[in-house]
């Protein structure tokens, strides 16, 4: 509705606008200039500005095996994620007929119980005397004193988890608007069916695709809940180092690494969405 | 049998997934009425309805959700009034800086809630409030990431509503309020509804970001990840039962609401 004028929209953005500006924009700010501060000062005698890279040299020299430790997870729980995802939004999308509603349903209900309540008992299933890892050591997959529980593998089938409906569901949106009878035309002019998957469907769902990957990857690489419990010591993610360093009263290290974080993510995913060629995304 | 296999493979493969899915929650039932054999029983060690009808035994949790409750709903009121505003300009009308606002109005949601928790506890430290970490700055936070989840769900509803709706009504002399009173809000309520139910289940499941910004105050989901260290009481899975069955209902009933809605329009 184009007739209406400007001003009405600046009304009725500005205090969801002013908000935003206060408390996600001011706070970024802040998180930069905290991660500035001399590390010598407390919480209690106050920080001296110091303008002075140190908190950045010290943690990346602490801490970058773990940023990269991280990055490796988040990218195969992604990579998990599309692996599980796409077969589930393409089958809601043109295999399911009347029963698409009831998965829908069914791909956003595990979001209803609560994130960590779902990761706990992860602990359950994945522990050495569930049914998964007996089965697991019968088919002798499992060595006979082989864990589940406290392994990278435990917190990557975590993150996955947690955040296959983030896949799923823009997947499923793009795939919806897919026309049928492209299939049909595929079919006609001679294509196999894997081909016609190849050079018109999957094409057609890469903003959904996009955008599934960057919702998954996100989140996962900042998470630090399945690490901390389905993991042991040695699978600790950033997170938990962010979280470790403000509980211990380091603000200045855990603001800096905390920075780094945010730029790693953005510098990806701008490099990921050039080369996806879908900047319409943004 | 191999060919109905065959040609309902990505259906089965589907439903595997959904499997997948369904798994911890299947746990989370069974675990409800688990008669734990020691505090750290990762097993189903016995049937019991005592969790069940004492659910408020494990010291603090009962309390813990009733906070989690109260930041959720303040949070959802507060989020869903200003995110729905938002919406209706972003949908609405045509202004200078338009499509850099609405870019940013997805930020928030492309954060990570680490980086975004932290930078909060920074800015509430930087401006004296470190010593009164709590309710209100648990619902700053929460109001904040809430947000954008509400403006992306009204926009989405506002964008599928057919235009010559309310051209028609002010053909009809209707005036612009009540245009929007008559016509547009019953049209977009539902978008509102189901972004109210998102904000308030976002609220109450959070855990990172309120970790940061919480001080001494204890919501549901830090008292389960206390518990986690310690030991789980199984009540903690009666909670998470009651949940889902209790938001799976109005998730099934709305869809039954829009089913009948729809063969009743059909049928005119």
């Amino acid at each position: 509705m184009d007739r209406r004028n400007g001003l009405t929209g600046y009304l009725l953005l500005a205090p969801a606008g002013l908000w935003l500006a206060m408390f996600f924009v001011v706070p970024l700010f802040t998180l930069v200039s905290t991660s500035l501060y001399d590390p010598a000062g407390s919480l209690e005698t106050g920080y001296a500005l110091s303008l002075n890279p140190q908190n950045y040299t010290a943690v990346l020299a602490d801490y970058t095996p773990i940023l990269v430790r991280s990055t490796l997870y988040a990218l195969a729980a992604t990579a998990a994620c599309v692996a599980l995802g796409y077969p589930l939004a393409y089958a809601i999308a043109f295999k399911a007929g009347r029963w698409k509603n009831l998965m829908l349903v069914a791909v956003i209900a595990p979001f209803f119980t609560s994130f960590l309540i779902r990761t706990l008992s992860w602990q359950v299933l994945l522990g050495d005397r569930a049914w998964i890892a007996d089965a697991l050591r019968a088919v002798h997959l499992l060595g006979p004193d082989g864990h589940l529980l406290a392994t990278p593998l435990a917190v990557v089938t975590g993150l996955t988890y947690n955040f296959l409906p983030f896949m799923v569901l823009p997947l499923y949106a793009s795939l919806e608007k897919i026309d049928g009878r492209l299939h049909e035309a595929g079919a006609d002019l001679y294509a196999s069916p894997l081909t016609t998957f190849r050079t018109v469907t999957l094409p057609l769902s890469m903003p959904g695709l996009v955008a599934g990957t960057l919702l998954t990857f996100i989140p996962a690489a900042g998470d630090y809940i399945n690490a901390e419990l389905l993991g042991n010591p040695g699978t600790q993610m950033v997170g938990n180092v962010i979280q470790h360093l403000f509980d211990g009263g380091s603000y200045p290290e855990a603001s800096a690494l905390s920075v780094i974080l945010m730029a790693a993510i953005v510098a990806m995913v701008l490099l990921y969405i050039r080369r996806a060629g879908t900047e319409e995304l943004l | 049998m191999i060919g109905y296999l065959r040609r309902n493979s990505v259906l089965i493969a589907g439903f595997g997934v959904l499997l997948y899915m369904f798994l911890p929650i299947f746990v989370v039932i069974l675990m409800s009425f688990n008669d734990p054999a020691s505090r750290n029983s990762y097993s189903f060690d016995g049937f019991t309805m005592h969790n069940w009808l004492n659910p408020c035994e494990p010291y603090g949790m009962c309390e813990a959700v009733g906070l989690s409750i109260r930041i959720g709903v303040v949070a959802t009121v507060g989020a869903t009034l200003l995110g729905s505003l938002m919406a209706f300009a972003f949908a609405r009308h045509r202004f200078r800086g338009r499509s850099a606002a609405n870019v940013f109005t997805f930020l928030p949601m492309a954060s990570p809630e680490i980086v975004m928790g932290s930078s909060l506890l920074a800015l509430f430290v930087n401006v004296g409030m470190g010593g009164a970490l709590g309710f209100w700055t648990i619902l700053i936070a929460h109001i904040t990431f809430c947000l954008s989840f509400v403006v992306v769900t009204v926009k989405a509803r506002l964008a599928g509503l057919d235009p010559s709706l309310e051209q028609a009504a002010m053909d009809l002399y209707a005036n612009e309020w009540q245009t929007f009173r008559r016509i547009t809000l019953p049209l977009v309520f539902p978008g509102i509804l189901s972004a109210a139910l998102l904000s308030f289940s976002l609220s109450f499941d959070d855990f990172i970001i309120t970790n940061l910004n919480a001080g001494q105050s204890q919501t549901f989901p830090m008292f389960v990840w206390g518990a986690a260290q310690r030991g789980i009481p199984p009540q903690i899975n009666v909670i998470g039962t009651v949940m889902f069955v209790l938001a799976l209902t109005l998730v099934l009933m709305g869809d039954l609401n829009n089913r009948r809605r729809e063969r009743r329009q059909s049928s005119e």
